[in-house]
């Protein structure tokens, strides 16, 4: 008896299958309708994309089970031009699946490396064309020429000076500073303590600088601010932290210290603050101390208080950039 | 609430009006707070600003109930409701008393007109017609991402099978 392991033979290639097309003329004839039913339908589409296109008005609106009320316009010319590429595609599969030549071709793989009389050729060519040319006999043509060569790689390394300027302090920095007014956003109004009831919330911004009329995009991605009310007691603060509130008014950041989106979603029931985008949960009573998801900070305080006429202020700028981590921020 | 869920979910009204409106009396004769608002202090077709309406509901509402107010998650199985169908009366009282876990927009930082403002907002985007096609619920990628992973690529794979099998 031998213990070797039977080697597995090549099974070779399998029988070919003749399609029912390639011996059933009536199949083949049924296979042909088939492909002009097909190559049809997308004329239809076309004839439906003209046509809604040209005659049914852009207003028509028509209710469509699943769908809801849909601009028949609209919802035409997709559905016709849609089926005019799909059905010239599918007629064309079905066709040279069931009726093109059916062949099995065999062929067979070669090296890759060319054959040693060609390589030498083509080594002889560029022998041939190099003396021709008389790069080494005119040192002129080719000194100048490595030159502009090599300066030609200087441009692409002066367009990395378009990566930058750096933003230099502006990560840094808001448009609150020490008396700037919280105002409602939008409106533009200043805020008097007693306007907020416990419990309510107010989308805030700094007043406008003097001769400015609109807050810029930028600005309100760094400055936005949400007030809100509470009951004193609620608070769960150390001394510094609770004389930046006001009569258990408190005032964080809205820009999401993880990714910058604004965090407003405030629940009253349970005093947290959830950001929409990746869920980072801030517990309001303890100084917006991250509870849950990925944010690695509290929103920044603003410490706040009243003014001279009862209005809401800001009593210092941010003590930390807002927003989002970045690379030269300490901690 | 019925159950101890988290949320109180929308229901038929259990009270009729007459009942609903002898507590409300009860209860404003506990202590003060806000009033019912009239007819007259809702004519948010007459006092309100859709465009003005639509930049409050923006950076106000719609962080809760999303930019085309259809609702959307809270923390731990609350939600904020899809603002949708509802009356203008219930909008208004919603902003001035913070029902669940909505907080409060006081007469102060949002006034009265630009609450109508916000009302004629939400009311012009119930109207507003399905231009883009089938809207999926309006919430923006999620549901169209879904469509698109399962039947959009359903489709091709299935398309892939079909160009691959030989004809028989």
């Amino acid at each position: 008896m031998s213990n070797e392991i039977e080697l597995i033979k090549d099974p070779g290639l399998p029988e070919h299958k003749l399609r029912q097309s390639d011996v059933d003329p009536k199949a083949a004839d049924r296979a042909e309708r088939q492909v002009a039913i097909l190559f049809g339908l997308s004329s239809l589409g076309t004839i439906v994309f003209i046509y809604s296109y040209l005659f049914i008005p852009v207003d028509r609106f028509i209710f469509i089970p699943l769908m809801g009320d849909q601009n028949l316009h609209q919802l035409l010319l997709g559905l016709g031009f849609a089926a005019a590429l799909l059905f010239i595609g599918l007629g064309a599969v079905h066709w040279a699946k069931t009726l093109m030549p059916d062949h099995e071709v065999i062929a067979h793989r070669h090296e890759l490396r060319s054959p040693d009389a060609d390589r030498e050729a083509f080594v002889k060519t560029a022998k041939d064309g190099a003396s021709a040319a008389g790069l080494g006999r005119r040192s002129l043509i080719k000194r100048s020429l490595g030159l502009s060569l090599g300066l030609v790689g200087l441009s692409p390394i002066l367009f990395l000076g378009d990566l930058g300027p750096t933003p230099g302090n502006a990560l840094r920095t808001t448009s609150w500073k020490a008396g700037s007014r919280l105002v409602t956003d939008p409106g533009d109004r200043p805020i008097r303590p007693e306007d907020l009831e416990i419990g309510a919330v107010a989308q805030t911004l700094p007043e406008l600088a003097p001769g400015k009329d609109h807050h810029s995009l930028n600005d309100i991605a760094k400055d936005a601010v949400l007030l809100i009310r509470l009951r004193p007691e609620e608070f769960n603060l150390d001394a510094e932290r609770l004389s930046w509130t006001y009569q258990g008014i408190i005032a964080f950041s809205k820009i999401c210290s993880h990714m910058g989106c604004a965090v407003a979603l405030y629940e009253q029931t349970t005093k947290h603050l959830l950001c929409p985008c990746h869920q980072s949960t801030f517990d309001v009573t303890r100084a917006a101390k991250v509870i849950f998801g990925p944010s690695a900070r509290p929103l920044p305080q603003l410490a706040i208080t009243v003014d001279a006429e009862g209005f809401l202020i800001a009593q210092a700028p941010f003590n930390e950039p807002v927003g989002p981590s970045f690379w030269e921020r300490s901690a | 609430m019925a159950d101890m869920s988290q949320q109180a979910m929308r229901k038929a009204p259990v009270y009729n009006d007459e009942e609903v409106a002898a507590l409300a009396a009860y209860i404003a004769s506990l202590a003060p707070g806000p009033e019912i608002p009239t007819d007259e202090m809702l004519n948010y077709e007459r006092d309100g600003s859709i465009a003005e309406g639509g930049e409050l509901f923006r950076t106000n509402c719609a962080m809760c109930h999303n930019f085309a107010g259809q609702g959307g998650a809270l923390t731990k199985g609350k939600y904020a409701p899809s603002v949708m169908g509802v009356k203008p009366v219930h909008i208004y009282e919603a902003m001035i008393t913070g029902p669940q876990a909505m907080p409060v927009f006081s007469d102060k930082t949002i006034t009265p007109e630009e609450k109508l403002s916000i009302i004629a907002w939400i009311k012009a985007a119930e109207k507003e017609p399905q231009l883009g096609g089938v809207a999926l619920g309006r919430v923006g990628p999620v549901t169209e991402g879904l469509l698109v992973w399962t039947l959009g690529l359903g489709l091709l794979i299935g398309i892939a099978v079909w160009l691959t099998t030989k004809a028989k």
